[in-house]
């Protein structure tokens, strides 16, 4: 396991001291992403900020500006080739990099504050509060987000905030859940009491002590999850419910459909950009998820 | 399974539906701008506005048309679209079947070759196969279901022509009796796979882990000891592999609507898919909002139907 370092070849450098100690360290966080699943989730995952973060820079032109040939296939000059309008699809791709991301980030941000805070609240106060709690979290578990996402956006517009408020207060109860059971388990740990017998107030158990050891848990959950608000936002906007001021790859998809016969680029890209998304936060996930458990089997696997 | 198990599972469906009432209600009644502009257009006087406002039940307090709302819903009555002059829960009905059809293929396919695969991974862990399956799994849980339809139907049927591009039937051949039974089949073909595909792979997960998972425990190592083939020891992992995927197929009725609707929308079949993307075209909304009660409605019945088997199947269970 130490020595072979490939993701984090420059960050970590695990000793013998690290590896001797199995369950904590940069040893484990290593070999975790140096896993073929794990590095390409971390490689992914970079990828997307960058794109998304660069977008001015790495897009060739304004990804709403005609700039070639209509329907145009792949070339030198535009190299995922162009749609309709003669605008460049490349372009358009690593814009839509950048809305997607927006909206994954914010309605996790969104998400996973509720989640937190009320599944921390439930566990930690436990009893009647729990009960109550719980029951309203199985209530907004049931909501099917898309179908809901579907009517607010008929109704209010088809605004990325109103998509992200939606989402975003559609999202949590999976991350609650996750939180509370961490929660449920660790205030009964010694370390907890510990802090209490030392005088520690309520909330400064709660937020120094409990909360940093639940949140590794969640952060499986919160990445999966914002694989999944890729795609639902993917998804609307294939059906022409995207924020028409922003470029996103929904929209590209739709606009694909009516030249299925003749521009197969138009279809192939951005659908496999989400691909790509998606997969590298949910291989994130899971080596999130490798690292937590103890008993996962450790093979270098996809 | 107690009766009184049973009683208090059942019991839990009413919250449950009020919620989403609820929601719906609260939904349409902030949105911006005023119904009575939508009923009666913008150049109606204001005796016709108090009218119609009268009529509709908009003059009463909010609480008391929560009521009325909830009342007609109980009563299947999901308001009228406005584009179909018809009831809501008309329109809605005339293309379920066909959205039906679609999930219950895909799910029986999913689940059939998903446990299949996962058996498989699971007797080969960590060689080929096992990688390769692993893979695909992550790839096709990657995907968005209308991506994979449109390469599908690039590829496929377009491509190879073995594949009709879209629809339910060939238009240009209206067959009868078993021949149009073929048609259907043939046309069902493509979408299915495709909708299948993406529920294949967290079938195929869950039923590898469950495997391994029932292969390192004591009664397998026992089935071993005496003797019996590997077949037979899979086969007893398998049965504790069974009570996950029983909740993750229950658990999946809102994401297979999600994935159905957009497929369908490729392949132009004539299911609620076509529905939702006339009606978001033309701001439909009461259709909408009947679709997002009518799945909703369908995520509850699911979940409690799968509650219900996990007991029935692991006498182990005791909710208190």
């Amino acid at each position: 396991m130490p020595g072979s370092t490939r993701a984090f070849a420059t960050t970590e450098a695990p000793t013998r001291a690290v590896a001797r100690r199995p369950n904590r360290g940069p040893g484990r966080l290593t070999a975790a992403f140096t896993t073929a699943g794990g590095a390409a989730g971390l490689v992914l995952t970079l990828a997307l900020f960058a794109i998304a973060g660069l977008a001015d820079v790495v897009a060739p032109t304004d990804p709403f500006a005609s700039v070639g040939r209509p329907l145009s296939s792949p070339s030198r000059l535009h190299t995922l080739g162009t749609d309709d309008l003669g605008r460049d699809l490349l372009s358009g791709v690593v814009h839509g990099a950048r809305t997607s991301l927006l909206v994954a980030l914010s309605v996790t941000l969104l998400a996973s504050t509720i989640g937190v805070a009320v599944g921390s609240l439930a566990g930690y106060r436990a009893g009647s509060v729990d009960d109550l709690v719980m029951r309203v979290t199985e209530l907004v578990l049931v909501v099917p987000r898309f179908f809901l996402a579907v009517v607010v956006i008929a109704l209010f517009g088809a605004e990325v905030d109103r998509l992200i408020l939606v989402l975003g207060l559609a999202s949590w109860p999976v991350i609650a859940r996750v939180v509370r059971a961490q929660t449920l388990s660790l205030v009964r740990r010694e370390f907890v009491d510990a802090a209490r017998a030392l005088g520690a107030s309520e909330v400064r158990v709660m937020v120094r002590h409990v909360l940093p050891n639940a949140l590794p848990a969640a952060l499986v959950v919160i990445s999966v999850n914002a694989a999944s608000v890729i795609l639902l936002e993917a998804g609307l906007g294939f059906l022409g419910l995207g924020d028409p001021r922003m470029m996103s790859w929904g929209y590209l998809a739709n606009n694909a459909q009516r030249f299925l016969r003749v521009a197969w680029w138009m279809a192939l890209f951005p659908g496999a950009a989400i691909a790509l998304a998606v997969l590298g936060l949910n291989l994130l996930g899971d080596a999130v998820n490798d690292l937590l458990d103890p008993h996962a089997r450790r093979t270098p696997d996809a | 399974m107690s009766a009184c198990y049973l009683l208090r599972r059942l019991a839990q469906v009413v919250p449950a539906v009020a919620g989403i009432v609820l929601l719906a209600f609260v939904v349409v009644h902030t949105a911006p701008g005023d119904p009575v502009l939508a009923l009666a257009g913008e150049h109606g006087d204001a005796a016709y506005y108090a009218f119609m406002r009268q009529k509709f039940g908009l003059d009463r307090p909010l609480p008391e048309q929560l009521l009325a709302y909830a009342t007609r819903l109980l009563h299947g009555d999901l308001g009228l679209s406005y584009v179909h002059g018809r009831p809501v829960a008309d329109v809605v009905s005339e293309r379920l079947p066909a959205t039906l059809l679609l999930m219950a293929t895909a799910l029986t396919l999913s689940s059939a070759a998903g446990v299949a695969l996962g058996v498989l991974a699971a007797r080969r862990a960590d060689r080929a196969a096992d990688f390769v399956v692993r893979t695909g799994a992550l790839l096709a849980h990657a995907t968005p279901s209308f991506w994979l339809a449109q390469v599908a139907a690039i590829t496929l049927a377009l491509g190879t022509g073995l594949f009709p591009v879209q629809g339910l039937t060939d238009a240009r051949r209206p067959w009868t009796g078993g021949r149009y039974l073929l048609d259907v089949l043939h046309h069902l073909v493509l979408p299915a796979l495709v909708l299948a595909a993406g529920e294949l792979a967290l079938m195929t997960r869950l039923t590898r882990a469950g495997v391994l998972e029932g292969l390192a425990t004591d009664y397998a190592r026992t089935a071993r000891a005496k003797g019996l083939p590997d077949s037979a020891v899979v086969r007893h992992a398998l049965r504790n592999a069974m009570l996950p995927l029983v909740t993750v197929i229950g658990g999946r009725v809102g994401m297979v609507a999600t994935g159905a609707v957009l497929v369908e929308t490729v392949f132009a079949w004539p299911g609620l898919g076509q529905l939702m993307l006339s009606s978001i075209q033309t701001r439909d909304v009461p259709v909408l909002l009947g679709m997002f009660l009518l799945v909703s409605a369908a995520v509850i019945m699911a979940n409690l139907l799968t509650d219900l088997t996990y007991a029935w199947l692991d006498p182990r269970v005791r909710y208190d």
